[in-house]
């Protein structure tokens, strides 16, 4: 078993990072020939870098269209990035202190991203619009996070696991030297399906992370009349003329 | 034609239930050989249109980081399933905007991710079958590309930068929509949409300047190819003849005749409108947008002013600079650019609204007005789509929300707002933007009205609102033809040019 996980991981490791990777090197290389920010907009990258802040912390459009989700959406996020640094711990030693003063929240937000992740998929299956527009990938997305997010509770608060051994184990991944691994089953549901989430980051629609800081109506400065702005392929179509 | 009804009013806001289908044989014509052949396209729909079809979106997908981005990064989340005029109008589920997007989405994944390759049913893949493609031909045409839903996604996925490639990508394989195709073969043809030649351009503005001088007493002039003018106006052909676009270039022509700004039209490049953009066909984008180009040069104006006109201004605002070198801050070594830009007067914004040079003017205190004249008036304004969301004004953002209320609070007396939830970057769309302004779709474009109309059936009833002040030739003709099936009086609508010329003062100045 501690093999088995060893190899899942760094295979998960690589593609999730090699595959993002990958992506944003084809978002960066693919020209947005045309100026198209979503007006009003700012007309100053100071300005942008606010804009995209307020959407990338706020949810800043999602909560102009839609409470519900916006609300269970917000929270869910907000819950998930305490979780995952909260689980920092896991692979610092010593555990950083900013690290330390954040377990009792992430421990919390375990629950609340439970929560969000439930609201989310109930809206998916009530709402008739909503219900229209998903597809099964959709749905099981949404139990993937839920069936993490209970196994880990489960460990926390029902059935402890051993966490200074999984420790130990992810330790040693990280220094190429392979550690026990406790044998628990709701560990391994919850690293297996971790390892899942990572390989299927950068081919689904978990891309929507890295996707944001790339969205034209969303990233570019409103100054066509100041500056002038051409694609590389535009540009050749002058020189054809 | 004339059988087609308004829909009942709802009560706001409400979010409809689906009617699937509803909207399932309701697409345009298909555009016939010769103007496909015109504009360099295929005739008919080619034999080997699937592979052709997959290589062009391939293509696309190479050359617009927006079309990339939003085929991935949307989650389903549906903000935007409730924001689309057609969707309130019609309740079918395919012009909710998420689920116009995965019509093209599905195929997306299919022949360009890995789940869609493998598991094509479990990601909502699809092969491009006939029906997808008349589907896209059918769906793809009930989206004014106005971009409300893009103001609700939080990623800005843009529908409209999705229809934009499923109708260059229809056009390719030679299966697009004739209105479109057609309007773009008279301007390249003719010079204007609306196919008017130079010399009945000329008979036309003779013929106006007749009528205002009787009406005002004064030569106020409509000057053509007018060498050496300070200002060439471009300005949409409808505002040449049709009512009521014609009454505010009579507001534009008193405007510069009070101001004593030499201007003039232009015979070759007559038409603000470009629908190049609807069909999302950067080639004739760029090649709708040079005329502009050359007749600039060709007459040596220092100025570029747009005329009221919804897309056109986002085209001239957001692209002309791209496209033509309209605008500034070419680099050193762009010489198609500065070729113009040199000769442009800087000191102000190029190109120009017709609106911002108005209100600037009145802000320096060159136009009077006697605001009684517009007394009989109580108005509201309609924010056009392209100018709310896919422009600005003024020089800093949300201007083009302001500026036009601010000319026509200088000129009128009574001016009220309509529900804010659809002003503003939130306003509807008129139904009738994006190149859908053809008979052949009334029964969209009356459902697609809906929401604005119910809107403005609240100010009517709470205000006495009995003028409804745009700046858009698609507008002004989308709501001049489906304001009377609603119970308005089709001379309700008008531009803001229009009350301009109510009040302005003449002479005295």
């Amino acid at each position: 078993m501690n093999t088995l996980f060893a190899i899942l991981f760094y295979f998960a490791t690589l593609v999730l990072v090699v595959g993002t990777f990958y992506r944003i090197s084809i978002y960066t290389r693919t020209p947005a020939p045309l100026k198209i920010p979503t007006t009003p907009a700012p007309m100053t990258s100071g300005g942008v870098v606010l804009r995209m802040m307020r959407e990338v912390f706020l949810f800043e459009s999602l909560f102009k269209a839609n409470l519900w989700t916006w609300g269970l959406g917000w929270l869910f996020h907000a819950s998930l990035a305490l979780v995952l640094l909260r689980h920092l711990r896991y692979f610092t030693e010593p555990v950083w202190s900013w690290v330390v003063l954040l377990q009792p929240f992430g421990m919390y937000a375990g629950i609340t991203m439970v929560l969000g992740v439930a609201g989310l998929w109930a809206r998916r299956i009530f709402v008739e619009r909503i219900r229209y527009i998903s597809t099964p990938s959709d749905h099981l997305m949404l139990v993937l996070f839920l069936v993490i997010g209970l196994s880990g509770l489960t460990m926390r608060f029902v059935v402890h696991g051993d966490v200074i051994a999984v420790k130990g184990f992810m330790l040693g991944l990280m220094h190429f030297n392979l550690q026990p691994l406790p044998a628990n089953i709701g560990l391994y549901v919850h690293l297996s399906l971790v390892a899942v989430l990572m390989m299927i980051f950068p081919i689904s629609k978990l891309l929507h992370a890295p996707g944001l800081f790339f969205s034209p109506s969303r990233n570019q400065v409103d100054n066509p009349r100041e500056k002038r702005h051409i694609a590389a392929w535009a540009r050749k179509l002058e020189a054809e003329k | 034609m004339a059988d087609i009804t308004a829909p009942a009013y709802r009560v706001i806001p409400i979010i409809p239930a689906l009617k699937p289908g509803a909207m399932e044989g309701s697409g345009p014509y298909v555009s016939g050989e010769k103007m496909n052949e015109a504009l360099g396209f295929p005739g008919k729909l080619v034999d080997d249109w699937h592979d052709k079809a997959i290589a062009k979106m391939g293509d696309l997908l190479g050359k617009y980081r927006s079309l990339k981005v939003y085929m991935d990064a949307c989650v389903h989340c549906g903000a935007c399933s409730d924001k689309c005029h057609y969707f309130i109008g019609t309740q079918d589920p395919k012009n909710m905007p998420v689920a116009r997007q995965d019509l093209m989405r599905s195929v997306y994944r299919r022949y360009f991710t890995l789940p869609g390759k493998l598991f094509p049913k479990l990601v909502g893949a699809r092969d491009l079958t006939r029906e997808v493609l008349d589907e896209w031909h059918n769906y793809f045409h009930q989206c004014s590309e106005c971009r409300r839903c893009s103001v609700f996604c939080p990623y800005g996925i843009d529908t409209a930068e999705v229809t934009m490639a499923a109708r260059d990508i229809l056009d390719s394989v030679g299966y697009g929509q004739k209105y479109d195709i057609e309007i773009i073969g008279k301007v390249h043809k003719i010079g204007n949409n609306l196919g008017l030649p130079g010399p009945a351009l000329r008979d036309t503005m003779e013929g106006l300047e007749e009528d205002v001088k009787e009406d005002t007493g004064l030569d106020i002039r409509f000057p053509i190819d007018v060498k050496g003018a300070e200002v060439l106006l471009i300005t949409p052909s409808a505002d040449f003849f049709a009512e009521p676009h014609i009454d505010s270039l009579i507001g534009y022509a008193k405007v510069f005749h009070a101001t004593g700004t030499s201007w003039t039209l232009s015979s070759m490049s007559s038409e603000a409108a470009n629908f190049g953009m609807f069909i999302g066909n950067y080639e004739q984008l760029r090649k709708v947008a040079l005329r502009i180009r050359e007749a600039a040069l060709e007459l040596g104006v220092k100025r570029i002013v747009v005329g009221e006109c919804g897309h056109a201004w986002r085209v001239a605002y957001s692209f002309w600079n791209t496209l033509c070198g309209v605008g500034d801050g070419a680099d050193p070594d762009d010489q198609f650019a500065r070729m113009l830009q040199k000769q442009l007067d800087h000191r102000y914004k190029q190109p120009t609204h017709i609106c911002e040079f108005t209100w600037d003017m009145i802000e320096r205190g060159a136009l009077a007005f006697d605001k009684e004249a517009n007394d009989k008036h109580i108005i509201t304004f309609h924010d056009s789509c392209n100018v709310a969301r896919g422009s600005s004004m003024g020089g800093y953002p949300g201007g083009q929300f302001d500026i036009p209320r601010n000319v026509i609070k200088s000129v009128a007396n009574h001016f009220v707002e309509m529900d804010p939830s659809t002003t503003h970057e939130k306003t509807f769309c008129c139904g009738g933007g994006g190149g859908l302004l053809t008979d052949d779709l009334m029964e969209l474009r009356v459902k697609g009205a809906l929401p604005r109309m119910e809107v403005l059936q609240q100010v009517v009833d709470e205000h006495g609102v009995n003028f409804l002040a745009v700046i858009c030739a698609i507008c002004k003709t989308q709501f001049s033809k489906t304001m009377p099936i609603y119970g308005f009086d089709r001379r309700m609508v008008g531009g803001v040019h229009q009350l301009v010329s109510n009040a302005i003062r003449l002479g005295a100045k």
